[in-house]
């Protein structure tokens, strides 16, 4: 079966904005003085610290952990001292518990990060355990804990697994960088991957707008029967899951269901790279390559920058403001969450700082619908987007969910077609929040 | 720096003043615009507009020029008197003005555009929400409103230029000038104001002959003034398909379904082209049955409109009264457009059926 130039129906094309930092080598940021680690930066329960304030800790040393399943443990990227336990606002959340640490500029490694032994030795259990305590999230969007997606129910027989390569946000370019820099890395990562699920065949899809990696990742996989390239249209939101499956599997995840529904997983780039690491190397999600980007700041850069490194001095080290800013995002212009402040830190989901001058920042007139229909063209999950978002508005989330709203991906397409400038996406996120809520206090 | 939390449908109205602004994404918006569709529409209608100045001279200009105007100041004067925020530049008055303008016979008088224009903007389009609210198309709601108060003023159609004299159109010779008995019948019980326009369609339609098929495509025929170039409306029409400004499964279908259907209720095959290019199908079916606000937004509910309008009209010209037909027909399916979207909703991805 050949895999070239697959693609979903529906979708938008959005412009790239890549070139900025495309052809940019992973850079190591600067060490940071003081990292603020979130004990909550994934699905699930957040952890407890298991440092106190005062303890000394090393880089990889675990510091906050869960007895739930679903969660994922935090470790230090710095060695030094925690200096305070204190809520704080974090990129995804207003008032999350962070273990404040002051780096010694040592860097010293803990001793628990060593070398996990030949994978071709380690069984199912073992990788799956290697990943959990290592606290491997979902690297591209929500932050789901790996050990639990790569456990699905006995009744979920997995074939495929899917690596998504196809970083369809605008701006963004650190999945691209690693594959072009770290190919072996990814292809062992899947490798890992499969063995955990037991599975034998493994898909690794990129758009075609990164020849570069399509042929760095081609190369390493030569001699590898059971893996295979899939090359993509340039089309948003080709790197959501649901999307990503349909165009190199022809199938289709039911409503509300999940990838293992229809027989596969779906991991990230830069999660497969996190998985190959913990591995090789036994180190934990301590760090990991953020684009910091935009025609807002002066020197755009693909860093590889510690958790809990704050935004402001990513930027700095991107030469600061090229503009006055408008908008710092946490992530791309399409899905990303928009900061007040710039003492955020760098979380295990966070892809790329975008910065947006006050020029682009500046939000357009909405105007009246005008029932052009464009909305239904982008949307990839088929629903009308003009009637649940007018419902919404309206606060008439009954009728919202009737359209459907709960199926809504929030890609953004529509609200970024829409020539009326309506804000679609925004009040179906809100459509659905409410539904959601009112169907939890039943 | 500090941030600030602003509503986003009101963000625009905010000023940065040196704060981070904090709204839900996405954070990037296409280039489309209100204004650039509905300036993509009167380019595309640009052609027609140069034709109909051409073949029924300076009177068709007078009467688009008229109608834009009056267009454009009533929906200005109605939202100033409802104290809504006056949308003019948004462009859509000046497309309901020409097209209201292209039903109209060169002859008619120049107050006829601005009654029309007077109730498609304030009665049809403002009074029921505006852009993108209005359940008819304005300007054929318009055209039906003058047909229905002035029969004779509408109906009575001039040849091109040079000889610009009272003839009939290719239609109402189809329907009344081929019996000899065609105003006879027509007359029998001229009551009401249908039976008026088919007495005026009728009696200029005695004797009268078919146009050649090429004057039909070019436009060099007697009829309202913008509906007779069917070439220079497919010119425009082509541009708003590449534009993407309309779907082109609604006047596929409407054509294709009106051909077939005047097959099955018998008409003849040299006549068909005829039905074709005439009576302001092409018109009807690329700028008015695309109307986005009266026309659903489902794919499936875009093929059914289509099919049902394109059997309306050849019912209506076949067994009906009026020789042409499209205009009801449309308007028609813009009354069921709410009804056909809630049984076309699209099947969710990955939905059940």
């Amino acid at each position: 079966m050949k895999l070239e130039n697959l693609t979903f129906k529906g979708g938008v094309n959005v412009p790239h904005y890549k070139e900025l930092t495309e052809g940019l080598s992973i850079e190591k940021a600067k060490e940071p003085e003081i990292v603020y680690i979130p004990l909550h930066q994934h699905t699930g329960a957040p952890c407890e610290p298991i440092v106190k304030v005062g303890d000394s800790v090393k880089v990889g040393q675990k510091i906050g952990q869960s007895e739930a399943f679903v969660s994922a443990p935090v470790h230090s990227s710095v060695s030094g001292v925690v200096k305070s336990i204190e809520n704080m606002p974090t990129p995804t959340a207003q008032n999350v518990k962070c273990v404040v640490i002051e780096s010694d500029g040592k860097n010293e490694l803990h001793e628990s990060v060593k070398p996990k032994g030949d994978l071709e030795n380690l069984t199912q259990k073992e990788i799956l355990e290697i990943i959990k305590e290592a606290g491997i999230t979902g690297m591209g969007g929500a932050g789901f804990p790996a050990h639990v997606k790569l456990s699905p129910p006995q009744d979920k027989k997995i074939d495929t697994i899917l690596i998504n390569g196809a970083e369809c946000e605008p701006y963004i370019t650190a999945d691209h960088r690693i594959m072009v820099e770290y190919p072996e890395k990814i292809v062992f990562g899947l490798k890992a991957i499969m063995k955990s699920v037991g599975v034998d065949r493994g898909i690794i899809g990129i758009e075609k707008n990164k020849p570069d990696a399509i042929l760095a990742i081609k190369e390493a996989i030569k001699n590898k029967p059971n893996i295979q390239v899939a090359t993509l249209k340039v089309k948003y939101p080709q790197g959501d899951e649901k999307r990503l499956i349909n165009a190199i599997l022809g199938r289709v995840v039911p409503s509300g269901g999940l990838p293992m529904d229809v027989g596969t997983i779906v991991c990230n780039v830069s999660t497969t790279k996190a998985i190959a690491e913990a591995v090789l190397e036994g180190k934990p999600l301590y760090e990991r390559v953020v684009t910091v980007t935009g025609k807002g700041v002066k020197e755009p850069k693909n860093l590889l920058v510690k958790i809990g490194t704050p935004f402001k001095d990513l930027i700095e080290q991107c030469g600061g403001f090229a503009a006055t800013p408008g908008k710092i995002i946490s992530g791309g212009p399409m899905m990303g969450i928009s900061q007040y402040t710039m003492d955020v830190p760098i979380i295990k989901g966070t892809n790329a700082i975008l910065v947006m001058t006050e020029e682009e920042a500046k939000p357009e007139k909405v105007y009246p619908c005008i029932k052009c229909g464009k909305c239904l063209e982008v949307c990839p999950v088929r629903l009308q987007p003009l009637y649940v978002g007018g419902y919404a508005i309206k606060k008439n989330f009954d009728k919202a969910e009737a359209y459907n709203a709960l199926d809504c991906v929030e890609c953004g397409a529509c609200s970024y077609i829409c020539p009326a400038k309506r804000p679609l996406a925004e009040s179906i996120r809100l459509a659905k929040r409410e539904i959601i809520a009112k169907r939890k206090s039943k | 720096m500090d941030g600030k939390v602003v509503d986003t449908s009101k963000a625009y109205e905010v000023a940065l003043e040196n704060e981070l602004l904090v709204t839900s994404s996405p954070h990037i918006r296409s280039g489309e615009t209100v204004q650039r569709i509905m300036l993509d529409v009167i380019i595309a209608l640009t052609p027609a507009i140069i034709g109909s100045v051409y073949f029924f001279g300076i009177n068709a200009l007078k009467l688009i020029l008229i109608s834009v105007a009056s267009s454009v100041f009533f929906e200005a004067l109605i939202q100033k008197m409802l104290k809504k925020p006056i949308t003019i530049d948004d462009l859509s008055a000046v497309i309901t003005g020409i097209l209201l303008a292209f039903n109209l016979p060169a002859s008619a008088p120049w107050w006829l555009p601005i009654m029309g224009s007077a109730f498609a903007i304030i009665v049809v389009k403002q009074l029921f929400g505006g852009l993108g609210s209005n359940f008819m198309n304005p300007a054929l709601a318009g055209r039906a409103m003058l047909l229905t108060s002035w029969p004779a003023h509408m109906s009575t159609f001039t040849g091109t230029r040079p000889d610009v004299v009272a003839t009939a159109t290719p239609l109402a010779i189809m329907k009344y000038g081929m019996s000899p008995d065609g105003a006879a019948s027509a007359t029998a019980s001229a009551t009401t104001s249908a039976t008026i326009e088919a007495v005026t369609s009728a009696t200029s339609a005695q004797g009268a002959e078919l146009p050649e098929l090429i004057d039909m495509f070019i436009g060099n025929i007697p009829g309202a003034i913008g509906e007779t170039s069917a070439l220079l409306l497919l010119i425009g029409a082509a541009y708003l398909i590449i534009r993407k400004v309309i779907d082109w499964k609604i006047p596929v279908f409407y054509i294709a379904t009106t051909f077939v259907c005047l097959v099955l209720f018998g008409v003849e095959s040299e006549f068909l082209p005829y039905h074709i290019l005439g009576g302001g199908l092409i018109l009807g079916a690329f700028y008015m049955a695309t109307d986005y606000a009266s026309s659903p937004v489902t794919p499936i509910g875009r093929i059914v409109f289509a099919i049902g309008a394109g059997f309306l009209t050849a019912l209506i010209r076949v067994k009906g009264g009026y020789p042409e037909g499209v205009s009801y027909s449309i308007l028609l399916m813009n009354v069921a457009t709410p009804l056909i979207e809630k049984f076309t909703k699209p099947r969710v991805f990955g939905g059940a059926k």
